[in-house]
């Protein structure tokens, strides 16, 4: 096979039109020209950063007693003082967000990856199976995403699979629509139905043809998600559901601390600025790559 | 600029174009000295390909440029006003009075919400100071100019009650309800069934002529705008090559892109091959100092590339932007190609047969009892209007539409409803190329996945083999091995119809469905695709189910023709003796609606054509 790049040879009347492809790799790198994405990409780096280095930085084991309770930054107390018990509040900080990333990370993962089956097979049915798989997702959905989370743990207890499998159980019907839509137009094209006549299966077609072209709104969808399971999972530690009720949380340490917010705020707004700050840059970034996506699709649309 | 048109017999100059320049917002030229006159009552005709900026010049005639564009230089004079001059408030009062536009898609340009009667009486209301009922007697004189119904009840409808040609003719309604002084028409019957489009141009025609408007007809068709416009310029990358009479224009043209680009239209008398004209058009930015077409000219001189040509006076009325339009004018024109060298199928030998298939959307029954055969190494054209049913007949014999009876057989093996159930075999034997080019190849596969997909499904070759079977099938579609690595959106619609035949060719099918597969394309491009599945059935000896909605096409490709109507099969025989003399009252009315180089030019048929339109 020839390796050159050759000059065309056709005779048609036309002229090439010559926009560059877009996959899912170039899409982010064109995302990466808005500064949206880009404060969003690192605002995320950060905080991932902290809260895988965290553990291996911090002065203190989460635990440790620094201080009298509630000390301001200084001395004992260190940098950012103590908490309720009189722990070392950067300490807590920065062993607590391991867990809530890793949570949220796998939560929205497995929702991600059941709801695009689900709208994939959904769209590409076209029958009564579409009927069916949607329906049984806006049941999920008729739940607030807290409400069966709350149900949830306070059924089985505050175990990290349980609230992993909640949030999960959540995402998926959310997903699932968004994937259902945009594989809507797609499985109308022609070329699904040139692999049909070729005989190509039916996991093919949705692996190989369906999925690739929705890939740029699965990743908005994706970093949405992400950022409202960060939220619920903040938000059960919050109400005292983690799976460690003693360890460091971000969500549990702004729980315990809130009471002392006038005379010792680190305890509660370390966590509450980090919590904001993953979600702005999951929702940043998020936003950076749809409008990319929007932005190519109406280039295309000029043609 | 040369603008030399010496006078005749000539209506009164109504709107009258000087030095048109257009360019992108970042300064590349994009239309350049446009220059031409229409007379009022007068249709000009402006033809050119995807590109060409025909649509662009038609909508600068409003005083509008698309996105990204400026009017950058020339006027536009209707009357002593130069329209370009005017500010945005005093546009929007001339649009839809003084000036009037017709878009090329009825259903997008027309308000669904909106009931059409409120549609015309908006029209009217607003561009005059009175409200209320005064307008109900106008409204009805446009729908009967229009040739509709003008009872309150029809006015009542909503568009998607009505069919694309009386849309069509709302449309042409609204253009004219207040007598503008020039109309631009933006190709308003692309789209539409030869009968219809037959309606709508006559209706163009009377109307334009009844009420002295200047009218501006862009299309791609030529055959089209040879039987509407008295007058036309041929425009190419971005400038008017070739300004004429109609007739004159097409019979003895001046340049040599005309001739090519009539060479290129298939004709309803004597079955010739079709030339494509080689290379591309050179985009915006890209053009060359010279003569724009020079790269693709067979007649190309050193001179050529100097200085773009002047459009000089070669006659009367007549002038070309060619430095030898005085030689290419002493060469008669050719008739377009040789006469296709058809071998006909081989007797007897059946490779398909369709028996008593019947064919339904949920409870409708689209196919009445088609009964085919299609010979070994033959073509078999289907031709119809929409709603005919050929695509459902193609779409079954592939196995895609699944909801049919009766029986369609594979040499003498009978097939399954549909593709899925059909045996590996003769999912390879029966290969289908899609109508859109844009729709059929997965815009996130490259190339040589997408031509090679076959081979891996059918487990015939994979690898090495595979890349160089693609390589090898790529060339054979005129098409270099190295495009393999590129995208669907990289490449013309030329060449992903190219690859689309690639795709369906590489397995060795024995039998190719070809469904509408020219008409997303231009005319060259068409001739250049039709040639090449012509070469390729030849080469291959493959049969091939060719369904179109256009007759004179079949007579470049097809041995046989059936012709389709309401579901079922009312004409069946031999392409030259089918079209030379139709027996069907509907084949008659189908061949007398369709227009054609030939038939436009020659008067007796003109007339003869119109009076069948008021008939119906």
């Amino acid at each position: 096979m020839s390796q050159t790049e050759n000059p065309p040879v056709v005779d048609d009347g036309e002229e090439t039109i010559s926009t560059p492809p877009v996959r899912s790799t170039a899409l982010v790198a064109r995302a990466m020209r808005l500064w949206r994405t880009r404060i969003g990409a690192f605002l995320v780096l950060l905080l991932v950063v902290v809260a895988i280095v965290g553990p291996f930085i911090a002065p203190h084991t989460a635990t440790y007693f620094a201080a009298i309770p509630n000390s301001p930054p200084g001395g004992d107390a260190g940098i950012l003082g103590t908490d309720y018990l009189g722990q070392d509040v950067l300490s807590r900080f920065l062993y607590g967000g391991r867990g809530i990333l890793i949570m949220a990370a796998v939560s929205t993962a497995i929702g991600v990856f059941f709801g695009v089956a689900i709208g994939l097979v959904a769209a590409y049915a076209r029958n009564a199976l579409d009927d069916v798989l949607m329906r049984s997702m806006d049941v999920i959905m008729a739940f607030p995403q807290i409400m069966l989370a709350l149900v949830a743990v306070s059924l089985v207890g505050a175990q990290a699979w349980v609230i992993i499998v909640a949030i999960a159980l959540t995402t998926a019907p959310r997903v699932a629509r968004v994937a259902r839509g945009a594989a809507q137009p797609v499985v109308e094209r022609d070329f699904v139905e040139a692999t049909e006549s070729m005989g190509v299966s039916r996991f093919r077609i949705i692996t190989g043809e369906l999925l690739p072209n929705i890939l740029g709104p699965m990743m908005v969808e994706s970093s949405l998600r992400l950022t409202y399971s960060i939220g619920v999972i903040a938000a059960l530690a919050f109400l005292g559901l983690s799976p460690d009720p003693n360890g460091a949380n971000w969500g549990t340490m702004i729980q315990q601390n809130e009471i002392a917010l006038s005379t010792q705020p680190w305890g509660a707004l370390a966590p509450i600025i980090a919590i904001a700050l993953l979600t702005m840059g999951t929702g940043l970034f998020g936003d950076g790559i749809a409008r990319t996506a929007a932005g190519i699709d109406r280039e295309r649309g000029e043609e | 600029m040369t603008t030399s048109e010496p006078g005749g017999a000539r209506p009164a100059v109504a709107v009258s174009v000087r030095d048109l320049r257009i360019e992108t917002t970042s300064g590349v030229p994009v239309v350049m000295d446009v220059s031409f006159d229409i007379g009022s009552g007068e249709v000009l005709g402006v033809v050119g390909e995807s590109g060409s900026g025909k649509t662009t010049v038609g909508l600068a005639l409003l005083g509008h440029a698309r996105r990204g564009l400026l009017i950058t230089g020339g006027e536009v004079l209707l009357g002593d006003e130069d329209i370009l001059s005017l500010g945005d408030e005093q546009l929007r009062r001339l649009r839809g009075s003084l000036v009037s536009y017709v878009p090329q898609d009825p259903a997008s340009s027309l308000n669904p919400a909106l009931r059409i009667g409120v549609q015309l009486r908006e029209v009217l209301e607003a561009h005059s100071a009175s409200r209320g009922n005064n307008h109900d007697e106008r409204i009805a004189e446009m729908m009967r100019e229009v040739a509709l119904a003008d009872d309150p009840n029809y006015l009542r409808r909503y568009p998607h009650e009505l069919s694309g040609g009386q849309q069509q003719r709302v449309g042409l309604a609204m253009a004219f309800a207040n007598r503008p002084r020039l109309i631009v028409l933006d190709e308003p019957t692309t789209g539409l069934d030869v009968t219809t489009q037959a309606t709508v141009l006559s209706t163009v025609r009377e109307l334009a002529a009844a009420h002295n408007v200047a009218a501006l007809y862009v299309s791609h068709d030529l055959a089209v705008v040879a039987a509407l416009a008295r007058r036309v310029a041929v425009m190419y990358s971005g400038r008017v090559v070739e300004l004429g009479l109609a007739e004159e224009l097409f019979e003895s043209s001046a340049h040599p892109y005309t001739r090519r680009l009539v060479g290129a239209i298939p004709r309803l008398t004597g079955g010739r091959s079709l030339l494509g004209i080689p290379g591309h058009a050179p985009s915006p930015g890209r053009r060359p100092p010279g003569c724009a077409f020079a790269p693709r000219c067979t007649l190309h001189i050193p001179e050529c590339d100097a200085e773009v040509p002047p459009l000089a006076s070669v006659g009367p009325q007549h002038s070309a932007r060619c430095i030898r339009a005085a030689e290419v004018l002493k060469h008669t024109q050719a008739k377009p190609g040789d006469p296709v060298d058809m071998v006909g199928g081989d007797a007897g030998s059946a490779v398909l047969t369709l028996e008593n298939v019947v064919a339904r959307y949920g409870k409708t029954e689209v196919l009445h009892s088609i009964n085919l055969q299609l010979e070994h190494h033959e073509c078999l054209a289907v031709v119809g209007e929409s709603g005919s049913g050929k695509t459902t007949t193609a779409r079954s014999i592939a196995g895609l539409h699944r909801d049919w009876t009766g029986s369609i057989r594979l040499g003498d093996q009978e097939l399954e409803t549909s593709a899925r159930s059909r045996s590996t075999e003769s999912r390879r034997q029966v290969q289908y190329i899609f109508q859109n080019p844009y729709g059929s190849l997965n815009p996130r596969k490259t190339i040589g996945e997408t031509v090679g997909q076959p081979l891996a499904v059918f487990g015939l070759a994979k690898g090495r083999e595979a890349e160089s079977r693609v390589a090898e099938m790529l060339e054979q579609v005129s098409l270099s091995a190295g495009y393999a690595r590129r995208y669907p959106d990289q490449l013309s619609g030329g060449e992903r119809q190219r690859v689309a035949i690639a795709r369906a060719l590489i397995s060795s099918p024995s039998i190719l469905v070809c469904d509408e597969v020219t008409s997303a394309l231009d005319v060259s491009v068409q001739a250049a695709i039709v040639e090449l599945l012509g070469t390729l059935q030849r080469d291959l000896g493959l049969s091939m189910v060719f369904v179109t909605h256009n007759l004179p096409l079949v007579r470049s490709i097809a041995q046989k023709v059936a012709v389709l109507s309401e579901g079922s099969i009312v004409e069946y025989g031999e392409t030259a003796q089918l079209l030379a003399d139709p027996q069907q009252p509907y084949t008659q009315q189908l061949l007398a609606n369709t227009p054609s180089l030939d038939t436009a030019t020659a008067e007796a048929l003109h007339s003869e054509r119109r009076q069948a339109v008021v008939e119906r």
